[in-house]
């Protein structure tokens, strides 16, 4: 609703435009004084102050509105409604927007309470088209009151273009900031609903406690209706992936980067390179499928081959073992999600590779050392900072990765380190529970910003650390 | 006297030099199979989603005489026929077989067509009533299970758990294939359909207008935040506390994972301002969150590559900082941002985790109309067929993901293109 007055509000900037620079040119050429601006800078000038303050207006609306709707409607709610639980309570005034705006309700009513349903939305209704309403009056009274003010202003001794600079960095300025409230408003919500969360389950027993059942009960009596939120068998799995992704990323990232800065010649690289490039292009899902459709299940049969073959020989409790073998195991997930990194750490290598300074090498080459002397002894050892630096950023990369692991991992919180088991990981489980219908506010769902956070926090702590090692590292030899 | 020492140590320095150059090849050896792994899983991961999804691309269509029995039709309301059970009937007498009294062969026969072909008849009765009493023949897909066997997907040996096509299904298949009464087509029905619960009629056109509304919103939202942001940090910013902190902040949010943006999403755009849960509006928004700090960082390198003499040189001839920059050297770093613009927005149309948690796994069936109606998009439809049971999906998943590939290998083409079209060294 709101977003139909945008064509009116650039329509309006448009109008201010051509007027503002009308008008300049006329008072221009009545007086005597050479005018400072051109007229057209004018025309911005007129622009800016019709088009931001309606902008800015309508931007608090959309905003805005929605938390002060709810507000609006839940102060007003009939007793019988404010008396609900607060589950029921959000999903009655969510039914009642889905009504408003000609939906079906999500859920069924017990018959008093559809009628009152009937009855918020047509109120949600009204409330709504006030609102809006509102925004567009005010928006419109900012485009009017700017307009006038530059209307008044408009003269040949306006310093109209260095105004309208003032202003172009004020909204760059307001561009870059934006970055800084992304961040914000990251930590913010995951802080609010992780808050939420650990006043039901203490922080503790989240952190320490090892066992991961997040299924609540609608009702009490019902069995298994305590959720057990321990987070380590979680923390376990995701560590367990991460070490078997590193463990196939590091090596041939690496070497590959030697390879491609140090031996390849300059056709092969030219070659090679888009090649990784585009293994670091393809989206993660299509990691995720081919994980699980082909890797998955190539890897059973073959643990369950060489598991045949060792049942009745001395190893008979390991070929039992490997017979039963499914398709959902760490090492998949792991392996696969190692193959995604390869570019990463190639490339990231390969840059800190190429920063070592040609003197070192040529002092190598003149000692009469090999060339994979040189890599080991000079190269590797000048570039470790900064190679640490690049696992580290890849190993923050494969904590938060979530398609591969959530197609390919499982879901069974198992407190292991055997790659060849299920084990499940923070993300997977923040997929979890988040997908499916169901409430917002249940600690169900509350239990994901709790992982949230801690995946933020520790993704941030690697980076932080990994990009300070980078930038010092590129400091020695610039 | 010096000759035996020197000629042992001259030994031993060979000897030496022979291990050397043997280390020296292994270690060229460990690179080039470095190299050879990622090309080869390369190769295998595309040539596994070639192999499973061409066979997406064509379908089985069953070209069968129908007698619009009138008994049978309702005149004013033909779409309530279950026309399926009556060309079923109809073929069975063709065939000369007999049913019994519970209709078990009219049944089983029926499970080979697939519920388009009740839509095409009853459409064709809509448009011309006078059908009614005729025979026609009618065109449709065969059901998905049947197409499979068709394609060769299921056979005689496929385990009878694994396939729901039994043995005197496949022999009426083979015959109605021997009457000429199939042919292999092109499966328009995957380009023009959105997301159905029937394989043989699921489509991934609404993924694509659900992807494209969102990448809109994405590139309308990001782009122009972050090239100002990008301007305002290289050009204009003061060194100060306030500008270090937003740098380390845009490199930090480029490394933040993608599920924590859609944590967010969830938090910010539908708990707290309540817009609606899986529309393309919501989707974009969290895209261009995520894609604003790495067009941010493209951007700002390449106004670093812009050499300083073009600044000087404006500003020598009288033009304001503001001109310098928006005149003459963001035209000029325009092929960069450009390209680092198309790379983010090509890396947005895959990613796929924020989406399923602002509510993008759900079932929506058709083609999305707006930006606040629930829509699908293409890495998702991968993630929900990939998670359903028909067989008939896998191949279709596969196919989904080769549409993925080509739009992002066309993202990536325009990309390259434009940088070497544009690009200048200085």
């Amino acid at each position: 609703m709101i977003w139909l007055f945008l064509p009116v509000l650039i329509a309006l900037s448009a109008l201010a435009f051509f007027g503002g620079r009308e008008i300049a040119s006329r008072r221009a050429g009545a007086s005597a004084i050479k005018a400072h601006s051109r007229p057209s800078q004018h025309g911005y000038y007129a622009l800016i102050w019709v088009g931001v303050p309606a902008l800015v207006v309508l931007l608090a609306a959309a905003i805005f509105s929605g938390p002060i709707e709810q507000s609006v409607m839940q102060a007003g709610a009939p007793d019988s409604i404010a008396q609900l639980e607060p589950f029921r309570r959000d999903a009655f005034f969510n039914d009642a927007r889905l009504v408003s705006a000609g939906q079906q309700p999500h859920q069924i009513w017990p018959q008093a309470l559809a009628e009152q349903l009937t009855q918020e939305a047509r109120r949600y209704g009204d409330l709504s088209r006030l609102l809006s309403l509102g925004c567009i009056v005010g928006a419109l009274v900012a485009a009017t009151l700017g307009g006038l003010f530059v209307y008044t202003r408009i003269s040949p001794t306006l310093r109209a273009r260095n105004r309208v600079e003032g202003w172009i960095g004020g909204v760059l300025f307001t561009c870059s900031v934006v970055a800084v409230l992304t961040t914000l408003g990251i930590v913010f919500s995951l802080l609010w609903d992780s808050l939420r969360f650990f006043q039901s389950v203490p922080i503790a027993e989240f952190l320490f406690g090892t066992q991961w059942s997040p299924q609540i009960a609608i009702r009490a009596d019902q069995v298994g209706s305590t959720g057990a939120f321990g987070a380590v068998p979680l923390f376990a799995g995701t560590f367990l992936i991460m070490l078997i992704a590193m463990l196939v990323a590091a090596p041939i990232g690496l070497f590959s980067a030697i390879y491609l800065s140090e031996y390849a010649s300059r056709t092969s690289r030219a070659v090679f390179k888009p090649i990784l490039e585009i293994l670091a292009g393809v989206p993660t899902v299509v990691y995720g499928f081919f994980a699980a459709l082909t890797v998955g299940p190539a890897f059973r049969e073959a643990f369950n081959g060489l598991g045949a073959l060792m049942v009745g020989g001395p190893l008979d409790g390991l070929g039992q073992y490997l017979m039963l073998v499914q398709n959902q195991m760490a090492l998949v997930a792991g392996a696969v999600m190692g193959i995604m990194l390869i570019p990463f750490v190639s490339s990231l290598s390969d840059d800190i590779i190429n920063a070592v300074p040609q003197s070192l090498r040529d002092g190598s080459y003149a000692m009469g050392a090999t060339k994979s002397e040189t890599v080991k002894r000079v190269l590797l050892p000048a570039a470790l900072p900064g190679i640490a630096g690049a696992l580290l950023l890849a190993m923050s990369r494969a904590i938060g990765e979530t398609m591969i692991v959530t197609m390919a991992a499982g879901l069974a919180a198992n407190l292991t380190l055997n790659p060849l088991d299920t084990v499940t990981t923070v993300t997977v489980q923040i997929v979890t529970l988040l997908t499916g219908d169901q409430e917002f506010d249940s600690p169900k769902t509350l239990a994901a910003f709790g992982l949230g956070l801690t995946l933020f926090l520790v993704t941030l702590l690697l980076n932080i650390v990994a990009q300070r090692i980078v930038q010092k590292y590129r400091e020695q030899y610039d | 006297m010096s000759v035996a020492p020197v000629k042992a140590r001259t030994d031993r320095l060979q000897a030496g030099l022979k291990a050397r150059y043997a280390r020296e090849r292994r270690f060229k050896l460990y690179g080039v199979m470095a190299i050879a792994v990622a090309v080869g899983f390369l190769l295998l991961l595309l040539g596994r989603i070639i192999e499973q999804g061409h066979t997406a691309f064509y379908a089985h269509e069953l070209t069968i005489p129908v007698y619009m029995d009138p008994a049978r039709i309702d005149r004013t309301y033909p779409q309530g026929t279950n026309f399926q059970l009556l060309v079923a009937e109809q073929q069975l007498a063709r065939f000369g077989i007999t049913d019994d009294a519970q209709g078990t062969q009219a049944t089983a026969m029926r499970t080979l067509l697939s519920s388009e072909l009740k839509f095409r008849a009853a459409a064709m009765i809509r448009e011309n009533p006078a059908l009614i009493g005729q025979t026609v023949p009618v065109t449709a897909p065969v059901s998905d299970e049947a197409d499979l066997y068709y394609k060769g997907e299921i056979t005689a040996e496929t385990p009878s758990d694994q396939r729901r096509v039994s043995d005197q299904q496949m022999a009426w298949l083979d015959q109605l294939k021997s009457d000429g009464a199939v042919q292999a087509k092109f499966n328009s029905a995957l380009f023009q359909n959105g997301d159905s619960t029937e394989p043989e009629q699921a489509g991934v056109l609404g993924a694509v207008v659900g992807s494209a509304l969102m990448l809109l919103v994405t590139a309308l939202i990001a782009i122009p935040i972050g090239v100002g942001a990008a301007v305002y940090l290289e050009e204009f910013s003061p060194r100060n506390r306030l500008t270090d902190l937003i740098e380390v902040n845009i490199n930090n949010l480029a490394a933040v994972p993608s599920i924590v943006y859609g944590l967010l999403g969830v938090a910010l755009f539908i708990n707290w301002m309540n817009l609606p849960r899986s529309s393309p509006l919501v989707g974009g928004l969290v895209l261009a969150l995520m894609a604003l700090p790495t067009i941010i960082i493209a951007t700002r390198s390449s106004l670093k590559a812009v050499p300083p003499s073009i600044r000087e040189a404006a500003l020598a001839m009288g033009a304001s900082k503001t001109q310098t920059v928006f005149q003459h050297v963001l035209p000029l770093a325009m092929p960069g941002v450009m390209t680092g613009t198309i790379i983010s927005m090509a890396h947005a149309l895959g990613e796929t985790a924020p989406l399923l948690l602002i509510g993008m796994v759900s079932f929506v069936p058709g083609i999305p109309g707006g930006l606040t109606e629930p829509t699908g998009a293409l890495p998702s439809l991968v993630y929900i067929w990939e998670n359903a049971s028909e067989r008939a999906f896998h191949e279709r998943t596969a196919a989904a993901i080769l549409v993925l590939l080509a739009f992002m290998i066309v993202m990536n083409a325009a990309a390259i293109l434009l940088r070497r079209r544009f690009e200048r060294r200085w």
